[in-house]
C-alpha cells in the first residue's frame, strides 16, 4: 500500500539556505568575476553571477526570491562596470523568476537537465542585454554576436555543473 | 481583489521590480554627457554614491587576492626561477649601453627640435608628475573594459586624468573613490581619444569596441595610411599629452557600415588584457621636469664628446674636403671652370680640372710630341707647351 503523506511535492524539494551562505556565495562568484579575468583574461566570457542567480532561483523554487536574489546580483555587477544602474538588474531578474518557474516543472537534479537550463538561461540573459540595450538606452553600437554568446552559453553550463554541486552541499531542506 | 493579487503575486512582483529598474534607467540616462565621448554619461549623485560603496565592498577582497597572488609569483620569480638570470643581466647590460649611445644620437635632435619649437612658440606639454598604480580587479563582464587600481583620491588622483604604462597609452580615470579608482581602458566601446599618424600626420579620433579592438573610423580612404604606421596621441582631446604612444595599425579597409569611411583597425602598444601597473599623469608642464632635464643634459654631453672625438679621427684621416671653400679657397669657387662632371647645385661631385704648370718639364702634360710625329733614331727633345691645354676627362 502506498505510503500518504500530508507534504507535497512542491514543499519536499524546496531547499533553504544559511543566511551566511545566502549573501556569501553569490558575493564570491561576484569577486571571483572580477578578480579571475585580471590573472585570465579569457575567463571574461563567463558569467558567474548568473550560475548564482539560476542555482538558488532553482534551489528555492520561490519566483520572488529568484527575482529579487537575481535583481541584487545584477545591480551589484552593475556597479562594477559603466552601464547604468538596472541593465543587468532587469535581466538578471527575469532570468531568475523563470528559472525558479522551470524549477516546479523539471527535475533539476539530473545532470542534463541541469545543462540544458543554463545553457538557455544563458542565451536569455545575452537577449535581455541585448533589447535592454537597443530599446530602452537606443544604444545601437551594442552588437548582437550569436557565436560568441552561443560559446558564453556553453562555458557557462560547463563551470555550472561543478559549481552547482558544491553549492548543493550548503543547502538545507525545508 | 484579494485573491487577483494572491494568484498573481509572483508576475506582479516582477512587472514592480523591472519597472523600478526601468524607472530607475530613465533617470540615469537625462544625466549629461562627460569627457571626450557622447556615449558615456555621468552618474548621478546618489548613483555615483551607489557605485562608491559596491567599489568600497569589492575592492579589500581585491586587494587581499591581489597582494596573495603577487607574494607567490615573488617567492616563484625571486627564489625559485632564477634560471638565466645572469644571461639575462648581461643581455640587459648591453642594451642599456647600446640604449645611451641611441640617446646620445637623439639629444642633439631633440635639442634641436625645442630650440624650433621654442622659436616657433609652440606650447609642448611634457609629463610633470605620475602616481604608480597597480591593477587589483577588472569589471568582470567582457562588454564593459574596466580595470580597478589601488590608489584613489587620497593620492590626488581625479577623473578624466591620463593612464598610461612605459609602452603606451591605457585609458582614463572614470570614477575616483578615497583608496581607488575606475581606469576606463581605451578600447572601451565608450572610450575615445585624438590620435594622430606618425609619418602621414594624418589626424583622427579613435575608439574602442565591444570585440575590445582599437579602430579608427572617421577618415577617408587614403593611400598613405598603411599597416605599421604608429599612431601617437594628438593632445586635442584634453586628455592625454601629445606624442603618448596609442598602437600600430594592423589593417586598412573600407567601412561597409560607414561609407565612404575607412575602419582603421590598431593593435595597442599596451597590453590592455593583462595589466599589472600602470601610471596616472597628474601633471604636466610646459618645460622639461628636471629629471629629464638631467638626462638631456648627460646626454648631450656625450654627444659632444663623442663629436669631438669623432672631428680629432677626422683630422688625422686624409679625406676629401666638406665644402669647396675649403678645397679651393675663399675666392675659388667650385663651378665649371675648375670641376668636371658632376651633378649640378652638389659641391665635389665632379672631378677637378688639371690646374696650369708653372714649371714645365718632359713629365708635364703636353710636353711629349705625338707619336705619328716622333721618328726612329731621333733624339727626343722636349717641347715646351705653348699654351697649357688641360686634359679633358670624359664625362
Amino acid at each position: 500500500m502506498a505510503e500518504h503523506s500530508y507534504t507535497s511535492r512542491r514543499e519536499l524539494d524546496q531547499y533553504g539556505f544559511h543566511p551566511a551562505v545566502t549573501l556569501l556565495a553569490p558575493l564570491v562568484c561576484i569577486l571571483l568575476q572580477a578578480v579571475l579575468p585580471k590573472m585570465f583574461p579569457w575567463l571574461a566570457i563567463l558569467d558567474l553571477p548568473l550560475i548564482a542567480t539560476i542555482f538558488f532561483a532553482v534551489a528555492r523554487r520561490s519566483p520572488i526570491a529568484g527575482t529579487v536574489t537575481g535583481t541584487l546580483i545584477g545591480l551589484f555587477q552593475d556597479g562594477l562596470t559603466n552601464h547604468h544602474f538596472g541593465v543587468n538588474g532587469i535581466a538578471k531578474g527575469i532570468v531568475g523568476y523563470i528559472a525558479a518557474s522551470i524549477g516546479f516543472a523539471v527535475d533539476v537534479e539530473n545532470v542534463l537537465n541541469r545543462i540544458l537550463l543554463v545553457f538557455s538561461l544563458s542565451l536569455l540573459d545575452s537577449g535581455l542585454l541585448y533589447l535592454i540595450e537597443h530599446w530602452l538606452l537606443a544604444n545601437m553600437t551594442y552588437p548582437l554576436e550569436p557565436l560568441h554568446e552561443l560559446i558564453r552559453a556553453v562555458a557557462n553550463s560547463v563551470i555550472a555543473i561543478p559549481l552547482f554541486y558544491l553549492l548543493d552541499r550548503f543547502r538545507t531542506r525545508e | 481583489m484579494e485573491s487577483f493579487f494572491s494568484r498573481f503575486k509572483n508576475s506582479l512582483v516582477l512587472i514592480a521590480i523591472v519597472l523600478a529598474q526601468v524607472i530607475a534607467l530613465a533617470v540615469q540616462v537625462q544625466q549629461p554627457t562627460r569627457g571626450f565621448n557622447p556615449g558615456e554619461a555621468s552618474d548621478g549623485h546618489h548613483v555615483a554614491l551607489l557605485r562608491r560603496w559596491i567599489t568600497a565592498a569589492v575592492t579589500p577582497f581585491e586587494r587581499l587576492a591581489h597582494g596573495t597572488g603577487l607574494r607567490v609569483r615573488s617567492v616563484w620569480s625571486g627564489y625559485i626561477d632564477l634560471r638565466h638570470t645572469r644571461q639575462q643581466n648581461q643581455a640587459l647590460r648591453n642594451d642599456v649601453a647600446r640604449l645611451r649611445e641611441e640617446q646620445a644620437a637623439f639629444a642633439e635632435d631633440a635639442a634641436q627640435g625645442r630650440r624650433l619649437q621654442a622659436l616657433l612658440a609652440f606650447k609642448q606639454q611634457y609629463i610633470s608628475s605620475t602616481v604608480a598604480a597597480q591593477v587589483i580587479g577588472t569589471s568582470g563582464s567582457d562588454r564593459s573594459r574596466i580595470l580597478i587600481i589601488d590608489k584613489g583620491s587620497d593620492y590626488g588622483l581625479k577623473p578624466e586624468q591620463p593612464v598610461i604604462t612605459p609602452d603606451g597609452a591605457v585609458g582614463k580615470l572614470r570614477d575616483v573613490f578615497p583608496h581607488s579608482a575606475q581606469v576606463l581602458l581605451i578600447n572601451d566601446p565608450t572610450s575615445g581619444a585624438g590620435v594622430i599618424l606618425a609619418s602621414t600626420r594624418i589626424r583622427g579620433i579613435v575608439r574602442g569596441s565591444t570585440e575590445g579592438l582599437l579602430q579608427i573610423k572617421n577618415l577617408m580612404p587614403d593611400s598613405r595610411i598603411l599597416p605599421g604606421e604608429q599612431v601617437v596621441t594628438s593632445g586635442g582631446d584634453m586628455v592625454f599629452p601629445r606624442g603618448v604612444p596609442v598602437g600600430v595599425i594592423e589593417s586598412v579597409k573600407p567601412d561597409p557600415q560607414h561609407q565612404p569611411y575607412t575602419a582603421i583597425t590598431i593593435k595597442p602598444m599596451a597590453n590592455l588584457s593583462r595589466l599589472e601597473e600602470v601610471l596616472v599623469i597628474t601633471g604636466t608642464s610646459s618645460t622639461l621636469p628636471p629629471a629629464a632635464q638631467q638626462d638631456a643634459a648627460a646626454a648631450e654631453a656625450t654627444a659632444a664628446a663623442a663629436q669631438k672625438a669623432a672631428d680629432l679621427n677626422a683630422e688625422k684621416l686624409p679625406s676629401l674636403h666638406d665644402d669647396p671653400e675649403a678645397a679651393f679657397g675663399p675666392d675659388k669657387p667650385a663651378d665649371a671652370e675648375t670641376t668636371v662632371g658632376g651633378l649640378p647645385g652638389i659641391p665635389n661631385s665632379g672631378l677637378p680640372k688639371v690646374k696650369p704648370v708653372v714649371h714645365p718639364d718632359k713629365y708635364s702634360p703636353g710636353a711629349t710630341p705625338p707619336a705619328d710625329e716622333l721618328k726612329p733614331g731621333a733624339a727626343a727633345t722636349p717641347q715646351t707647351p705653348p699654351e697649357h691645354k688641360p686634359q679633358e676627362t670624359p664625362q
